[in-house]
């Protein structure tokens, strides 16, 4: 039985992967994303151990390209090639958390008011519509403001403004798969609320959930970003958006420092892109329908 | 499904009655369950105003005097005046009703009525906003539609990656670049505001739209990748229905399918979107405002954010929640009459 049910779990991957293969910008975003992790993994062995020390900089303070520093230097003398590398650690780590947060939220959510419906469900829907005009940055610097500027206020910000989504496409997504007979069946052989939302409706909406995902990463370190540019982050971490936030604080636009605001927005851009495709891509495998048109 | 199970009346006229009768309670209670859960979402917006902005800390009153000499008997007269040393149910009170009369208090920075700093600051951000989403939702349709027709071609190809790689540019850097190289290097437009000084009369008009060139790429490069994506794969999903194959065999032309079939169909999807986004892109304008100091309402926003200015925070904030909510509305509202298969 065991082995059957990993036979066939093996080969639904299989089959995921080789679909998968065949959406070129899928897999180019993948192999992106897997050099950030990569870069942001060994970000304490490819760079100096000085590399983020304002007060033992390698160079000195907003220099342009030379053959020691690729990209030139910040304000403080740090090489920009160990601030992007420092960076993406900051985004990946934000990145996923938020959607970590998101997702649980917004699956265990959308999940039981799907199941139950009533009264209950109509209440859970109110609070997801209240969520959802919300603006997120309000909600940030009043979080800010609660538990200190930190990753952990930027997380918990973005998470807890982004859930309703992917409440809202789960609930969707219950709905359905409730009105399959398989569901009756398993209610009729004695199955309880717990068992048919676990063992029945889960799996069923995890394909989707999955797509979300990837897509929410996105737009979660795209979010953080922001918040970083407004100030609303640790002062101390070196994520992308402070630094272009910094680059704005020296006047780099006014003196054209183009390697102080340049590479900063396009790892920015390069990740959420990454995300988006393999998003996409994955998107596609589930939904057959959007394939053929690509 | 209710239809049917009417039982066949021997009378028609008296069954299309009945049925009339409760086809318009369905449409009224549709309406009324749209309209009192839009007035729930306001009243909680109100409520979270009120509480969300008294946890920020931060004293208002030194923020204000900073930097001044003033005694603290000053300081406790500003706080009277602001009404910060009562207690928290009678803040409340008289917060609730004013905000009921459109009154949100006096800024505590600008020393003036916040609902007066609004009207002013409403519409350049009316018109920077307002110009970016006809740009935007035109150029997204018209390239989602093209996209669509042709689709896998090269030019589908191109457009669908460079859509998705300005979304996922961050709108403050974009701004930043942009100004960075037209504006601080080629010196074509004007790094910051909306007018130059001295310019008056029928002048004013070329003066405000060479000011606002920058600020509006920004804001449509950023945007329009939405409305392709949704046109397009919303025009897929109806290039396959049996009426455009019937189209088609008509005989019709190409270009006529596409308009008088599939389009009107296609956009509905798009309708509710374009709603829904107008509400939010207020506030996304906030970072794009700042970046050039567009004297509108996301600008005004961000002073207010700083000091914490709490009057001015909340009435914005309540603005900007209840913009989202009434285009919210306005698209429920609207999308049965554009589509009578949903009519309730």
């Amino acid at each position: 039985m065991n082995g059957l049910v990993w036979a066939r779990r093996r080969r639904t991957a299989a089959r995921f992967w080789s679909q998968f293969r065949q959406n070129k910008a899928g897999v180019f975003g993948l192999v992106v994303l897997a050099l950030f992790v990569l870069t942001a993994l060994l970000a304490p062995v490819i760079t100096p151990d000085n590399a983020l020390s304002v007060t033992r900089p390698p160079g000195s303070p907003l220099d342009g390209p030379s053959a020691d520093f690729p990209l030139g230097t910040d304000r403080s003398g740090r090489s920009m090639v160990d601030m992007i590398i420092w960076g993406s650690r900051v985004s990946l780590t934000v990145g996923f958390w938020a959607t970590f947060i998101s997702i649980a939220f917004g699956t265990l959510f959308g999940i039981l008011a799907g199941h139950f419906g009533g009264w209950g469900s109509s209440l859970l829907m109110r609070v997801t519509d209240w969520f959802l005009v919300m603006p997120s940055l309000v909600l940030g610097v009043a979080l800010a403001a609660v538990l200190g500027r930190s990753l952990t206020t930027i997380i918990v910000a973005i998470g807890v403004t982004s859930w309703p989504t992917t409440a809202r496409l789960v609930r969707a997504q219950t709905l359905a798969v409730e009105a399959r007979p398989y569901i009756e069946r398993a209610r009729a052989l004695g199955g309880g609320h717990l068992h048919v939302m676990t063992n029945h409706v889960l799996p069923n909406v995890m394909p989707i959930v999955l797509a979300q995902t990837t897509l929410m990463v996105g737009s979660a370190i795209l979010t953080e970003s922001t918040f970083a540019f407004l100030g609303l982050g640790d002062p101390t971490t070196a994520s992308w958006g402070a630094t272009i936030q910094a680059a704005r604080d020296v006047g780099a636009v006014s003196s054209r420092m183009w390697w102080y605001i340049l590479p900063p927005g396009i790892a920015i851009v390069l990740v959420v892109l990454a995300f988006t495709l393999v998003g996409r891509a994955i998107e596609g495998v589930l939904n057959p329908k959007l394939r053929e048109r690509r | 499904m209710a239809d049917s199970a009417l039982p066949t009346a021997p009378v028609p006229q008296l069954a299309q009655s009945v049925r009339d009768r409760s086809g318009v309670r369905r449409r009224l209670r549709y309406y009324g369950e749209k309209l009192g859960g839009s007035l729930v979402s306001l009243f909680a917006v109100i409520l979270t105003s009120f509480f969300l902005f008294r946890i920020i800390p931060g004293d208002p009153v030194r923020t204000m005097t900073h930097g001044r000499p003033v005694t603290i008997e000053q300081q406790e007269q500003l706080r009277r005046e602001f009404g910060l040393d009562k207690p928290l149910a009678e803040q409340f009170w008289s917060y609730l009703t004013g905000v009921l009369r459109l009154d949100f208090g006096d800024s505590f920075q600008f020393n003036r009525p916040v609902t007066d700093l609004i009207g002013e600051r409403l519409w350049p951000t009316v018109l920077l906003v307002g110009t970016s989403v006809v740009i935007s939702a035109a150029l997204g349709l018209w390239l989602g539609v093209r996209g669509a027709w042709n689709h896998g071609s090269l030019s589908d190809r191109v457009n669908t990656g460079v859509a998705l790689t300005l979304w996922s540019v961050p709108s403050f850097w974009l701004g930043l670049i942009l100004i960075v190289i037209f504006a601080s290097g080629a010196g074509w437009f004007p790094t910051s505001g909306m007018e130059s000084t001295g310019v008056e009369g029928w002048e004013r008009i070329p003066d405000v739209a060479h000011h606002m060139v920058l600020p509006l790429v920004t804001l449509v490069a950023v945007v329009y990748a939405q409305y392709l994506m949704i046109m397009r794969s919303s025009l897929l999903d109806e290039m396959g229905s049996d009426y455009i194959v019937t189209a088609r065999a008509k005989g019709l032309r190409d270009i006529i399918v596409r308009r008088r079939h599939a389009v009107p169909n296609a956009l509905l999807p798009t309708v509710t979107l374009i709603f829904v986004n107008l509400g939010f892109v207020v506030f996304g304008a906030v970072l794009v405002e700042t970046i050039f100091s567009w004297p509108g309402l996301g600008q005004l926003f961000y002073s207010g954010l700083s000091v914490p200015d709490l009057p001015l925070v909340q009435g914005l904030f309540i603005l900007f929640s209840a913009a989202v909510i009434l285009m919210n509305l306005l698209a429920d509202l609207l999308y049965p009459v554009l589509d009578p298969r949903v009519r309730p």
